[in-house]
């Protein structure tokens, strides 16, 4: 039995941290004083790490994953079996549903590259290398990355906020990815040289074009292809690329 | 596009919920069936899910009222009768000291084990609180009970899995 009179749930309450400070400094203020109540709070922490474990013990095979998986995307999805590895299988299973018309693969196999960096890179639980709201901590990033330069507009004020970049490949090139919020949308800026003349067969010549569920547009300017891709409303999109034109005129 | 949100925003949880539902279940098929079923219906609901608020709490509730009307869940259900009238043992599970508490825990197995055999409901708000790191708000939002019932609830399950694993220790 014990002889302290302290309530062993507020212990427990304290481990949890569901006490409020003033509660929680007294009890601790407590604890260096009573060798009982410390010897309890140790058996109880060691409980509780002794439970950890408990949390990985059962693991979904990836089979049931790419089950489930297959249930929630796009109904197009459902015929297809992937045998990829499940985290790969998370993705590819988006840019399938992204991708689907194909009726001229090379028209679309430019739009498949920008919407898969797009969506690998909404997937990604580490999107950026470069973390900045600020265009000038953004652009000076990618010199010496990519071959060419880029001007950004002023993000204060506006609708948009700068959320980071990165450096991809696209067109198998060296591209500037740029990821813009607006609301709780992210809307990726794809820029690239355009020096293949691949945009030549691009389904969208000019304004937002809607494919598969994302807007996108694109344009040739000075030998660069720029793409704003995304799941933001036209009006928005058309708004960033108005911006991004603007600048690099 | 909603699909796609969804998706990115429960898929993350997939492997959370399916450990939480063999907790439960006891059974790899059930569970499956369970976190399959979760999924259908959030997806459904998802519509009505307002942003901003916590949609892990709110799955984890889609899981759980799942498995109070699944098979296995039925049989169960009298756990959470008894959980409300229990709490003589008070007295007993007190003499289960901190030394023997330490010595029970050396062994994961043991403590698995006495974590298996604990009433449902008091397995679900161990798990939910120590091996699922819930605050006890999000543990209230999940069993759809006032933050006071955790708080109690919690000490019964505490006290529940105390006495098991002393036990253990005595017979040792």
């Amino acid at each position: 039995m014990t002889a302290c009179s302290q309530d062993r749930n507020a212990l427990a309450a304290y481990l949890d941290g569901g006490l409020a400070a003033d509660q929680a400094r007294s009890l601790e203020a407590h604890l260096r004083g009573c060798p009982e109540c410390a010897a309890e709070v140790a058996a109880q922490v060691k409980l509780r790490r002794a439970m950890k474990p408990a949390a990985t013990r059962f693991a979904p095979s990836a089979e049931f994953r790419r089950k489930v998986q297959g249930q929630i995307s796009s109904k197009r999805n459902m015929g297809f079996r992937w045998m990829w590895p499940a985290t790969v299988a998370a993705l590819a299973v988006m840019v399938l549903a992204v991708v689907w018309t194909r009726q001229s693969v090379a028209r679309n196999g430019a739009f498949r590259e920008v919407a898969d960096l797009h969506v690998s890179d909404m997937a990604s639980a580490n999107p950026y290398d470069v973390v900045s709201s600020d265009r000038h901590t953004v652009k000076p990033w990618f010199q010496g990355k990519i071959p060419f330069a880029f001007n950004l507009p002023e993000f204060a004020g506006s609708e948009f906020t700068l959320l980071g970049a990165r450096l991809v490949y696209l067109h198998q090139q060296a591209a500037a990815q740029l990821v813009v919020g607006a609301g709780k949308h992210r809307i990726s800026v794809m820029v690239v040289q355009d020096n293949a003349g691949f945009g030549m067969g691009l389904p969208f010549a000019g304004g937002v074009s809607v494919r598969d569920s994302f807007n996108v547009e694109t344009w040739e300017k000075n030998g660069l292809r720029f793409y704003v891709i995304g799941d933001a409303e036209q009006g928005t999109i058309h708004r960033l690329a108005q911006a991004l034109q603007g600048v690099n005129g | 596009m909603d699909r796609l949100f969804f998706e990115q925003l429960a898929m993350p949880l997939f492997d959370q919920l399916y450990n939480h539902a063999c907790w439960l279940t006891g059974d790899r098929a059930d569970a499956e069936d369970l976190v399959q079923e979760t999924y259908a219906k959030a997806l459904k609901g998802f519509g009505s899910f307002a942003e901003g608020t916590n949609l892990r709490a709110w799955m984890f509730r889609i899981l759980r009222n799942a498995f109070l009307n699944s098979r296995s869940g039925l049989k169960q259900k009298t756990s959470y009768l008894e959980d409300e009238e229990t709490g003589a043992d008070e007295a007993v599970t007190h003499d289960v000291t901190p030394e023997a508490l330490l010595l029970a825990t050396e062994s994961q197995e043991m403590v698995f084990s006495a974590l298996e055999k604990l009433p449902v409901a008091h397995r679900e708000i161990i798990l939910l609180c120590d091996v699922d790191e819930m605050s006890y708000r999000e543990i209230a939002e999940v069993l759809d009970v006032p933050p006071g019932t955790v708080m109690s609830r919690l000490a019964r399950a505490r006290r529940n899995l105390r006495a098991a694993l002393g036990a253990k220790e005595a017979v040792r």
